[in-house]
C-alpha cells in the first residue's frame, strides 16, 4: 500500500511539472490554430506568425499540431479545443471532408471556424486564409518546370499527403496548365506523395528516380518534399541532370539553390500567412466580418484585405503573389525564414 | 495417506480486496479527472464524459482480444494494418457499387480472415514467434492496402453510415453502447467459460496443456481470429468517424492497445490478468490524453508521459507481486 502511495505521489509530481502557471492566468479569449503535424519548419513559421498576430491584439494563442498528419488526430485536438471554449479555431486541414462533423460541432458551440493554408470544405468553414492565388501557383510552377526541362521531357510531382487540399488544388491547376499547347512536349509521369514526412519524401524521390530514368524535373509543391528531393538529387550526384523546383523554405533550400540542384523556387512568407490568419480570426470573433464575399478588414502591418470567392465555392482571403527565390537573393532570405 | 486440496479461488479477505491493482487504477483515474477539472472549468459536464470516450472507444474494441493474446504470452502488432486493409476494402468495394451493408460485412470478413491467417501461421509454424508472424503480416496487410488504394483516400459513404461514429441513442453515444455489450461478452468469455480457463492455463504452461488434452493449436487460431474480427469492428467505427479512409489509418494503434492492456495489469509473460484492469486502463489513457490535450501539451510530450506511466506501472506491478509472493510463502511465479 505504501508503494501505491509513493506511486501516486510520483504521478502527481510528474503532472505537477507539466502544469505551467498559465492555468491561473486571467481568462482572455483564446484563439487556437491546429497545424497538420509537428516537426514541419514551414508550419512552425506559420504558428509563430499566428501567435504574434493574436498576442499583439491582446489575446491568447493556442498552438496545436498532432504528431502524425492525419485527420483522426486533428479531430481529437478539435474536440479538446471545443471543451476549452476557445473563441476561434483556425484549422490547417489534413483532410478536406473528414473534419466536417467535428468542425460543425465546434460551430454549433459558438466557435468561429476558419481554415488557413490547407482548406477544409466550404460547409465546415466561415472563410479560408490562402497564401496566394492557387491558379497562379499552378501556372508558375509548370512554367518553371518547362523552362528547366528546355520545353520537353518527363516531369514528376512530389506532393504532401494525397488528402492535403492546398496541394491538390495546385496540382489540379498544374494539370490544367499542362493541357495548353505550349506544354505539349512536357509529360507528367507520376504524382508521388511524401506525406510531408522526411523519410517518406526521400524514399518516394528515390523511387521516382529509379522508375523514370529520363526524368528531368521534379516539382515539389511542399517545403518538406522539396528539401527531401533536393537532398536526394545532391546525394546521388544527379545535380544538373534532374532539377528540382516547387515551394521551399529559403533557410532549408539555400544549400541546394547554391549547388544548382534547385535553380529557383517560390514561396510566400509563412509567418505572414499565420499573421493574416490571426487578424482574420479576431475580425470574425468581434463580428467585423462574417466571412462573406466583399467583407473588408485590416490586418495590422500587412494592410487591408477583402474576402473574395474561392475556386471551391467558399470564400477566401489571399495573402499575395508567390515570391521567387534564386541565387541572387537567397543569401539574404535564408536569414529571415 | 496425505490429501491436498487445491483451491481454485483465493479466500476473500479485506486485505486482499484492497491490495489489488485495480484500486491503483481507480485512484489514477480519479487523480486524472481532478487535474482535468482544474485545467478546464468546463470539464465536469455530462457532455465531457459522454462525448470524450467517442475519441478512444474505437481503439478500445481491440483491448479485450489483445488481452487474450497477451494472456497466452503472445503479442499481435498487426492489428493497425488489419484495420487499414479491411477499411480500405470496404471503401473501395462500396465505391465499386457494392451496397453499404454488404461492404460492411465484407470489412468484417476480411479482418476476420486476416486474424485467422495470423493464428494459422503461429499454430502451424511453431518455430515462429507471434512477434515475427505479426510483424510480417503487419507489413503485408498494410502493403496490400497501399496496393489497392495507393496513397489516395476513398469514402463518400452514405450519410447514415456516420451514425456509427457520431450518433447518439438518446443521450448516450452509440459507440459506447456497443462497447458495453462487447465488455459484457468478453468478461463472460474470459472469466466464466471453459474457453477462458483454458486460455489462462495455456498462458501459464502451454506444453502441459497440450499433454492434458487442450487443443492448443485451435486455441491460438481462435484467439487470433477473434482479434481479427474485433479489428474489423474498430475499422467500421473508425471509418465512420473519419468519413473517409486511407491506407495509413490506424497506424500505431497496436502499441496504444498493448499499452492499455499492460497498464491494466495483464502480465506480458502470460497467464495473468483480469478484464477489469484493461477496462480501467482504456479510460485512464483516454482521459489522460484528453486532459493533456485540454492543456495544449504538444504531441511528443504526450507520448513521453504515457511511456513514463507505463514503465512506472509495470515496475510497481512487479514490486507488488514480489512482495505478495514472499508474504504468502508461495514461490514466485
Amino acid at each position: 500500500m505504501k508503494k501505491n502511495i509513493i506511486a501516486v505521489a510520483m504521478i502527481i509530481a510528474i503532472m505537477g511539472m507539466i502544469l505551467p502557471a498559465s492555468v491561473f492566468a486571467a481568462d482572455k479569449p483564446k484563439y487556437a490554430i491546429v497545424f497538420k503535424n509537428t516537426g514541419n519548419p514551414y508550419g512552425e513559421k506559420q504558428l509563430e506568425g499566428f501567435k504574434v498576430g493574436i498576442e499583439e491584439q491582446g489575446y491568447e494563442a493556442i498552438l496545436r499540431a498532432p504528431e502524425l498528419p492525419t485527420a483522426e488526430a486533428q479531430i481529437q485536438i478539435i474536440e479538446q479545443l471545443i471543451a476549452q471554449r476557445v473563441a476561434a479555431i483556425c484549422i490547417v486541414g489534413n483532410d478536406y471532408d473528414a473534419l466536417q462533423p467535428v468542425l460543425t460541432k465546434a460551430s454549433k458551440a459558438g466557435i468561429k471556424v476558419f481554415s488557413l493554408d490547407s482548406s477544409v470544405n466550404p460547409a465546415s468553414r466561415l472563410t479560408h486564409v490562402n497564401q496566394a492565388d492557387s491558379e497562379k501557383i499552378g501556372q508558375t510552377l509548370i512554367k518553371a518546370a518547362s523552362d528547366m526541362a528546355g520545353g520537353k521531357g518527363e516531369i514528376a510531382i512530389l506532393s504532401a499527403t494525397s488528402q492535403a487540399s492546398n496541394q491538390n488544388i495546385w496540382i489540379d491547376f498544374m494539370k490544367k496548365e499542362l493541357a495548353k499547347p505550349q506544354y505539349a512536349n512536357i509529360k507528367l509521369v507520376k504524382i508521388a506523395y511524401g506525406d510531408d514526412l522526411r523519410d517518406k519524401s526521400v524514399s518516394e524521390t528515390e523511387a521516382l528516380l529509379r522508375s523514370y530514368p529520363n526524368l528531368k524535373v521534379i516539382i515539389a509543391p511542399t517545403t518538406v518534399g522539396i528539401a527531401a528531393a533536393a537532398k536526394v538529387v545532391t546525394d546521388k550526384k544527379l545535380v544538373g541532370k534532374v532539377l528540382i523546383t516547387g515551394l521551399g523554405l529559403p533557410s532549408e533550400m539555400a544549400e541546394y539553390i547554391d549547388n544548382g540542384a534547385c535553380p529557383y523556387m517560390f514561396l510566400w512568407n509563412p509567418i505572414d500567412v499565420g499573421y493574416l490568419g490571426a487578424y482574420t480570426g479576431v475580425a470574425l470573433v468581434t463580428g467585423k466580418i462574417k466571412g462573406a464575399v466583399g467583407d473588408k478588414f485590416s490586418a495590422g502591418r500587412l494592410g487591408n484585405y477583402t474576402i473574395t470567392k474561392a475556386p471551391d465555392g467558399g470564400t477566401e482571403v489571399l495573402l499575395g503573389p508567390p515570391f521567387k527565390f534564386d541565387k541572387t537573393n537567397i543569401a539574404d532570405w535564408k536569414k529571415v525564414y | 495417506m496425505s490429501e491436498r486440496t487445491i483451491q481454485t479461488e483465493r479466500p476473500w479477505s479485506l486485505k486482499n480486496f484492497f491490495f489489488q491493482w485495480e484500486w491503483f487504477l481507480v485512484g489514477l483515474f480519479v487523480i486524472i479527472n481532478i487535474i482535468n477539472s482544474f485545467l478546464s472549468p468546463y470539464y465536469f459536464t455530462a457532455d465531457t464524459f459522454l462525448s470524450t470516450p467517442m475519441n478512444f472507444l474505437d481503439k478500445a474494441f481491440l483491448v479485450y482480444p489483445m488481452m487474450m493474446i497477451i494472456v497466452l504470452g503472445n503479442i499481435d502488432v498487426s492489428v493497425g494494418s488489419i484495420i487499414a486493409l479491411s477499411s480500405v476494402i470496404m471503401a473501395v468495394s462500396y465505391n465499386a457499387g457494392l451496397a453499404m451493408p454488404a461492404a460492411m460485412v465484407l470489412c468484417l470478413l476480411v479482418s476476420t480472415l486476416c486474424g485467422f491467417i495470423n493464428g494459422f501461421l503461429q499454430a502451424k509454424f511453431k518455430e515462429l514467434s507471434s512477434t515475427i508472424v505479426t510483424i510480417s503480416t503487419q507489413i503485408i496487410y498494410r502493403g496490400i492496402a497501399y496496393i489497392i488504394l495507393e496513397d489516395k483516400a476513398s469514402g463518400k459513404f452514405p450519410s447514415w453510415f456516420s451514425f456509427l461514429g457520431w450518433g447518439y441513442v438518446g443521450e448516450i453515444p452509440f459507440i459506447m453502447i456497443v462497447f458495453i455489450i462487447f465488455t459484457v461478452l468478453f468478461a463472460i468469455l474470459i472469466h466464466r467459460t471453459r474457453f477462458g480457463r483454458q486460455l489462462f492455463a495455456m498462458g501459464n504452461n502451454s506444453t502441459a496443456c497440450r499433454y492434458s488434452g487442450i487443443k492448443t493449436e485451435n486455441m491460438l487460431i481462435l484467439v487470433s481470429t477473434i482479434m481479427g474480427f474485433m479489428a474489423g469492428i474498430t475499422a467500421l467505427f473508425l471509418t465512420s468517424r473519419m468519413g473517409s479512409t486511407r491506407p495509413n489509418v490506424a497506424s500505431g494503434y497496436e502499441l496504444d492497445v498493448i499499452a492499455m492492456v499492460v497498464l491494466g495489469g495483464v502480465s506480458t509473460s502470460g497467464g495473468k490478468g483480469r478484464i477489469s484492469g484493461p477496462l480501467l486502463a482504456i479510460f485512464i489513457i483516454g482521459f489522460l490524453n484528453y486532459g493533456l490535450g485540454l492543456f495544449n501539451i504538444s504531441a511528443q510530450v504526450l507520448l513521453i508521459i504515457v511511456g513514463i506511466l507505463l514503465i512506472v506501472s509495470v515496475m510497481l506491478q512487479n514490486l507488488r507481486l514480489g512482495k505478495q509472493g514472499q508474504k504468502s510463502g508461495a514461490k514466485p511465479r
